[in-house]
């Protein structure tokens, strides 16, 4: 990273090109982010002068495999550290990782919505576009190596989002949940704002290096300490970390359930790897203040989000409720610092990404007389009239339950190795004790399928695509067990480009 | 060496035929294991090892110890599987699940790594949970929640512990473990002192653990639950081979891994053993149900078998495995016989017969015989289990031997009073009139039981010599440890 300018007022000295950098060079860190950026305006400009039905299953499929062809892209970059605008862009193995992630169930997630949406008259061109802005968000998220950059990336994604949520538009719930998770969105922008301002004011810079240094000093001012709170709090709203939750499961219920399979997964991704680019890149030295916070968030979400979803009736707010328990788990191994730390959440993310694919490819596909129904009910005896996915929604949940030898043991399994190396033997422990409880409701989940009393008809209407998404993460989960799919070693290098 | 795995069965109608065929072939694999084995070597045997993830491996071998609930498993399999012929719901499902558990349940007395035991041990939980809570009785979502919570509990803060134990020593394999010495300098943990330091913490969380899965008392409320829910076959399973990785994770790994802690907790151990055996023998007196009755039973043997391990002298042990390998014959048979007539009366509940001698004489016999095995008797195996941890007692603490001895006489009270009660007496209720003696298959399924009790009460050698040497240097490596730290040890009153 070059040491960049304390005035960051000073244009031509901020976008660094004038000094180290030519225009070009940065065009070419840039490349997927601007690819995404320009293909999503041609294809706006495109579908809104061209009426045809037809265009939008292309701009679906366009979407897509520019996704696929991005990340394609980014996996062949090799290992090199490339930074732009003065360290406000980094570009290394860590954000790559992260992207490809990213990319990747986004790409996989715009498929699987594609029958629900044409079902529920929602198949139109915005949607993709929309997704392909707030993806772009994401990547600049976890590139981020400044204060501004960070924000940029973060509201790109969370407006992006909002409108997602909403998508809707003719549903109540649908615009309730974009409002709500629009105003609290802009409650935690506004803290994260409040904490960067802060942050600035006491450190004198909004790069992530210069902040680093302030961070690292053995006296802090009271203030910096503040603002490394607020930050902390402000990321917390979008990782969903208790008590910053609430709006989650308003949210995942009341939107389409493509959009709520979305949000489950790629902006989890990027708020994660946000987070753990700003408590190393830049509060790295002050290790102590925010891991006490990180701790409770932790250990709160955990708890909470296992306990609240006993009670649960529909699927979509269970699955908020155990994404919050999975976000606390994930927090719980970058408490615990150090490659280590960063690795097992880079494995967890990674592994909760794939189970959550597969478990929303199912949920998107439930309906009754072709509306969609997410009540747990009815999947009363679902192994009665379909054994096939029965049995691969069986895998899932005891995946998510995080029971040997599915994959989902392996992710909790690298968090609390993490955990227990850095002493942290009562947040380990607390987090097994959370796992029992929150096993109790994706047995309930096999209750209804397995044990239940009355059949109730699900229809049959699951695409061909979805099924073998379904199938693919099922399978994945119990064949993860031979080698992790080379996770271990490929979590290992991101991580460490983060923590060196 | 590798185990026959359990095939996906094909076809509805040859589900159970290949399920058949499949732990057979299994049970010759093992035969031909045992064959090979040689028990004056205190090595482990058969070992296969395989790189895989962060520095832990796919490592599997057998020793002195763990041959003999190899064998165990593969043998009651096929007659498992042969007891649930007349199952029509869900044929095949439930054949998947049998042999899913019996692979992971040979894992689990197989592996020579920590985390691979981990995986087998939690594992087993999925295809046991479906058993009950798919083919179970009225109330068994219940049971099987109940089992399934209960028992991840104590696993999970095994794992807590076992990741600890990774970070301390830098190694998940167990042979060289036995060589890691742990802390056992005192601790403070949230203000209170820990005697024992880090070994007594990872003795708890493994003690939990097995302590579920043993169960002992009082750790053992979910067991008459899941016993009495559970289809006839998940019984026996149950009874006979899960309950036993109690024992065997007691032995594979609280004595020789934290022998301090096992030296200062161990008369705990002792008392609730005794507890139990009394304790859970009166309760079994009272019960109307007579899977309850035997799985209350089951819990006092255990009893004995923890009571045997943590006496840990040569006799004790052997005693304890010699009990369990037993018990693992004389449960399932009894959890058989007992499903012979629920197959044909679809209850259970102990009033509802009387007088079966009248129509089946063969299987009054056969009854007869496992209750005396389960009561003690001599000349049969579950004498020698119970009358050597009884020796093995002596030597540690008389009290606990004479009331250990006096579960004896409880045991063949409730045992003797069933029989009683379901076979003896005339044959007054209407019901019962029709009903009809063991046909060839049942008998089939009990002959090989029967021959085994009765080999193993007359030839306990068969067993003693196999574990003999494993035990003796397990003992020997257990009194090095305990003399290199004696001063450390202080008496458990003061904690």
């Amino acid at each position: 990273m070059n040491g960049s300018s304390y005035n960051i007022f000073n244009s031509s000295n901020y976008f660094g090109w004038s000094e180290t950098q030519g225009v070009l060079e940065v065009i070419q860190i840039l490349l997927p982010e601007i690819v995404l950026a320009v293909f999503s305006m041609i294809v706006l400009l495109g579908a809104v002068y061209s009426r045809k039905n037809k265009t939008t299953s292309i701009v679906f499929w366009g979407t897509a495999t520019t996704f696929l062809l991005v990340s394609i892209f980014i996996i062949f970059r090799g290992a090199a550290v490339y930074t732009a605008f003065g360290g406000a862009f980094i570009d290394d193995l860590f954000s790559r990782y992260l992207k490809v992630l990213i990319l990747l169930s986004a790409a996989i997630i715009l498929m699987l919505s594609q029958d629900f949406l044409k079902r529920n008259n929602l198949f139109k061109f915005e949607y993709p576009i929309l997704m392909t802005l707030s993806v772009v968000g994401m990547m600049m998220m976890v590139s981020a190596g400044d204060l501004m950059s960070l924000y940029m990336g973060l509201e790109l994604q969370s407006l992006s989002l909002y409108v997602l949520a909403s998508f809707s538009r003719d549903s109540v719930r649908s615009t309730e949940a974009g409002l709500k998770y629009f105003v609290l969105g802009a409650l935690s922008s506004g803290m994260l704002l409040y904490g960067s301002s802060l942050i600035y004011g006491y450190s004198g810079s909004t790069v992530f290096s210069e902040i680093f240094i302030t961070a690292s000093a053995n006296e802090k001012s009271l203030g910096f300490v503040f603002g490394l709170v607020f930050i902390t709090i402000g990321m917390a709203f979008k990782v969903s970390a208790v008590p910053f939750h609430m709006w989650t499961p308003d949210v995942y219920e009341g939107a389409p359930t493509p959009v709520t399979a979305f949000l489950a997964t790629a902006p989890k991704v990027a708020a994660m790897g946000l987070f753990a680019r700003v408590v190393h890149d830049a509060f790295g030295g002050a290790f102590n203040d925010w891991s006490q916070i990180l701790i409770l968030l932790s250990v709160l979400s955990m708890l909470f989000g296992s306990i609240a979803a006993i009670g649960q009736k529909d699927i979509k707010r269970l699955m908020a409720y155990s994404s919050i328990s999975h976000m606390g788990f994930a927090l719980m191994g970058l408490t615990s610092g150090g490659l280590e730390g960063v690795q097992s959440m880079l494995i967890y993310m990674a592994i909760y990404v794939m189970m959550n694919i597969g478990t929303f490819a199912f949920i998107i596909s439930m309906e009754v007389d072709g509306k969609p129904v997410s009540e747990i009910n009815s999947l009363q005896m679902y192994s009665k009239t379909n054994p096939g996915r029965s049995m691969a929604l069986l895998i899932l949940m005891f995946s998510l339950a995080g029971i040997p030898p599915l994959l989902g043991f392996f992710g909790k399994f690298y968090v609390l190795k993490a955990a227990i190396t850095s002493e942290l033997y009562l947040l380990a422990t607390a987090g097994v004790i959370a796992s029992v409880i929150g096993a109790f409701y994706y047995l309930r989940i096999i209750y209804y399928i397995y044990f239940g009393e009355n059949p109730r008809a699900l229809d049959q209407t699951h695409s061909l695509f979805n099924q073998t998404v379904l199938v693919i993460s099922a399978l994945a989960m119990v064949l993860g067990v031979v080698n992790l799919f080379g996770l271990e070693f490929v979590s290992e290098i991101a991580a460490n480009a983060l923590v060196n | 060496m590798i185990f026959l795995r359990g095939d996906d069965a094909a076809a509805q109608n040859n589900a159970k035929l290949l399920a058949l065929i499949a732990t057979l072939a299994t049970f010759l694999t093992s035969i031909f294991l045992y064959a090979g084995f040689d028990s004056a070597n205190t090595d482990f045997q058969f070992v296969e090892d395989r790189d895989w993830l962060l520095g832990f491996s796919y490592k599997m071998g057998v020793d002195g110890i763990s041959v003999l609930f190899v064998l165990l498993t593969t043998f009651l399999m096929p007659l498992v599987i042969a007891s649930c012929w007349d199952v029509k719901h869900r044929v095949k499902e439930y054949m998947i699940a049998l042999l899913f558990l019996e692979t992971l349940m040979l894992g689990v007395f197989c592996a020579l790594d920590l985390v691979l035991f981990y995986l087998f041990f939690e594992a087993g939980l999925i295809p046991m949970f479906l058993i009950i809570g798919i083919w179970g009785g009225a109330n068994r979502i219940y049971a099987s929640f109940k089992f399934f919570l209960y028992t991840l509990l104590g696993s999970v803060l095994m794992l807590v512990a076992i990741i600890a134990m990774y970070v301390d020593s830098g190694t998940t394999d167990i042979p060289t473990l036995f060589l890691h010495e742990f802390d056992a300098i005192p601790l403070e943990v949230l203000g209170i002192q820990v005697v024992g330091g880090l070994q007594s913490l990872m003795w708890l969380a493994f003690f939990a653990s097995f302590a579920v899965k043993m169960p002992m008392w009082p750790f053992h409320t979910w067991l008459p639950d899941a016993h009495v829910q559970a289809p006839t076959a998940g019984s026996v399973v149950l009874a006979a081979i899960l309950l036993k990785m109690g024992g065997y994770g007691f032995l594979r790994f609280s004595l020789p891994m934290f022998p301090i802690a096992s030296e200062l907790l161990g008369p705990v151990v002792l008392w609730m053993s005794v507890i139990a055996i009394i304790y859970t023998s009166l309760v079994a007196l009272v019960q109307t149900d007579m899977k309850k009755l035997i799985a209350y039973s089951s819990v006092a043997h255990m009893g004995f078998v923890t009571m045997g391990i943590f006496t840990v002298n040569q006799q004790g042990i052997d005693g304890a495995i010699f009990q369990m390998i037993s018990h693992g014959f004389i449960s399932g048979a009894l959890f058989l016989c007992v499903g012979v007539i629920y197959d044909r009366m679809h209850t259970r509940e102990i009033s509802a017969y009387g007088g079966l001698v009248n129509r089946m004489p063969g299987y009054a016999l056969v009854f007869m015989l496992f209750t005396m095995a389960n009561v003690g008797l001599p000349g049969t195996s579950g004498f020698v289990g119970e009358f050597l941890t009884i020796i093995g007692v002596f030597k540690v603490n008389t009290w606990i031997a004479v009331f250990a001895t006096s579960g004896v006489v409880l045991s063949a009270a409730y045992a003797l009073w069933l029989y009683r009660r379901v076979v003896m007496g005339d044959l007054i209720k209407e019901s019962l009139r029709t009903i009809t003696d063991m046909n060839l298959r049942e008998r089939a399924i009990f002959t090989p039981l029967v021959v085994m009790t009765i080999l193993l009460g007359i030839y306990p050698a068969l067993i003693l010599d196999v574990i003999g040497p494993s035990v003796g240097l397990l003992v020997e490596n257990y009194e090095k440890s305990i003399s290199v730290y004696s001063h450390s040890i202080i008496s458990f009153s003061k904690y």
